[in-house]
Formats: structure tokens, C-alpha cells, sequence
């Protein structure tokens, strides 16, 4: 069976994970209040998704 | 290859998945709008349409079909009478999901399904402190209902007991109330 024949050095190890990173949200401008909502969500700061939707207390 | 392999298993059972179901469309039907994960969401949505359709053709087996999916009696016949009925005209498309965000705990994407053209109010999103403070709101408006009930039964009680003995019971009549506005003081609390 192929088998590698050197261990991974931490160096090698470190470059491959080098580009490895998280991607931020991509938030758009909400329509009603301008806040920021993410694509084809309900607005979590005026709580509209074109119409009224979902309430939200305590802003 | 997963060829004519159709549904989520949602980690359960065959006949927890069922229950699942069926106590979903239930709670849709009955509110016309339940908030629950998107995958829960987009099965129920599966169920809810056929149910609807079974409602608009409104006869007896339609009916016995649409039963097995329906666990409260009352919910079924809303669905033949009122909603049946109201989406005559609409081929299909009775629901619609909308997509609020992840929900805090498990990070999972939370979803409202709702009946077009449905008559259910906006979604209270409640933050923690209000949610404490709706359960206690709960339990007071229920005590008071019962306290309603009791001092109801006894008004009849006291009636009925005046048209017999006129004068012997006034007094009793009296300690009852009193009792109940104790009752009442507790249960706020």
C-alpha cells in the first residue's frame, strides 16, 4: 500500500493551512430600516420581509 | 445513487418523523403560522399542501385521508370549513416559508410557515426577559379566568340556594366570596 515516507514537518503543515479561513456574512441593506439583513431573510432589526412579518420588542 | 429516495429523515424514526408531521400541520392549520426550523419547515409545507387539496375536494374519503394527518378533531373541520373553502380559486402554492436567521443554541436556520392569505398576526419575537415576563402575564390571566369560573358556579349556586331559602344563606354567600379572593392573590403572586 503507497504510504508517505516523511512525516508532515509542522512548516509544511502550517503552509497548507495557511489560506484556510472563515468567510464573514454578507449582509444588505435592509429595504424598511436600512439595517443590515442577510439575502432572503426576515430583517432581524424592523422584523419586515417585504410586508410586515415578525414583531420585534425591545429595540 | 440515491434514485427515487425523496424526504429528510430528521434524525428520528419512521414513526417519530410521522408524529412530527402530523403534529405540525396540525399547529399550521390551527394557527396559520408556526415558527420551527427550515427542514422541518419545508416537509410540513409537503404535507400541509396535499391536506389542502384533500380539503378543497371536501367529500367524505377526502376527508378520512386528510384524518390521519389531523390530530385534534376541531383542527380538521376548520380545515374543511374555512380553509378548504377559502383557497378554492388558488391551483397550489398554499404556504409560504420565510427564512428569519439562525436561532441562538444550535446555530440551526429558523423558519416561519405560514397559509397565504392567512389571517395570523405578526410573530412576537421575544427576548428572554419578556418571555419570563409573558409566562408569568400566562398564568395570571388563567387563574383569574378560573377564579371567574368558580365565583360564577357559586353566584349560580347562591341563586339557586336563594330561591329555596331566601334569607339562611346570605351569609355563607359572603365567606365563598371572600375565599375566592384569596385564591386569586395567591395565583399572581
Amino acid at each position: 500500500m503507497a504510504v508517505p515516507k516523511r512525516k508532515t514537518s509542522q512548516a509544511r503543515k502550517g503552509k497548507r493551512r495557511a489560506n484556510w479561513r472563515l468567510t464573514a456574512p454578507d449582509p444588505n441593506k435592509c429595504p424598511h430600516c436600512g439595517g443590515p439583513r442577510l439575502p432572503h431573510r426576515v430583517c432581524r432589526e424592523c422584523g419586515y420581509y417585504g410586508e410586515r412579518e415578525v414583531m420585534v420588542v425591545e429595540s | 445513487m440515491r434514485h427515487n429516495v425523496s424526504g429528510r429523515k430528521l434524525n428520528r424514526t419512521t414513526a417519530h418523523r410521522k408524529m412530527l408531521y402530523r403534529n405540525l400541520v396540525t399547529s399550521l392549520i390551527k394557527h396559520e403560522r408556526i415558527q420551527t426550523t427550515v427542514p422541518k419547515a419545508k416537509e410540513a409545507r409537503s404535507v400541509a399542501e396535499k391536506l389542502i387539496t384533500y380539503a378543497k375536494r371536501g367529500d367524505l374519503h377526502a376527508r378520512r385521508i386528510a384524518a390521519r394527518k389531523i390530530t385534534e378533531p376541531a383542527v380538521l373541520a376548520k380545515l374543511f370549513e374555512e380553509i378548504g373553502p377559502r383557497y378554492a380559486e388558488r391551483p397550489g402554492g398554499y404556504t409560504r416559508i420565510l427564512r428569519m436567521g439562525p436561532r441562538k443554541g444550535d446555530n440551526a436556520e429558523m423558519a416561519i410557515l405560514e397559509l397565504v392569505d392567512g389571517t395570523a398576526r405578526p410573530t412576537v419575537k421575544d427576548s428572554l426577559k419578556r418571555k419570563r415576563a409573558r409566562k408569568i402575564m400566562v398564568a395570571e390571566e388563567k387563574a383569574e379566568a378560573k377564579a371567574a369560573l368558580i365565583e360564577e358556579a357559586e353566584e349560580r349556586a347562591e341563586a339557586a340556594a336563594d330561591a329555596e331559602a331566601p334569607e339562611a344563606d346570605a351569609d355563607a354567600a359572603a365567606e365563598d366570596q371572600d375565599e375566592t379572593e384569596t385564591d386569586k392573590d395567591d395565583a399572581g403572586a
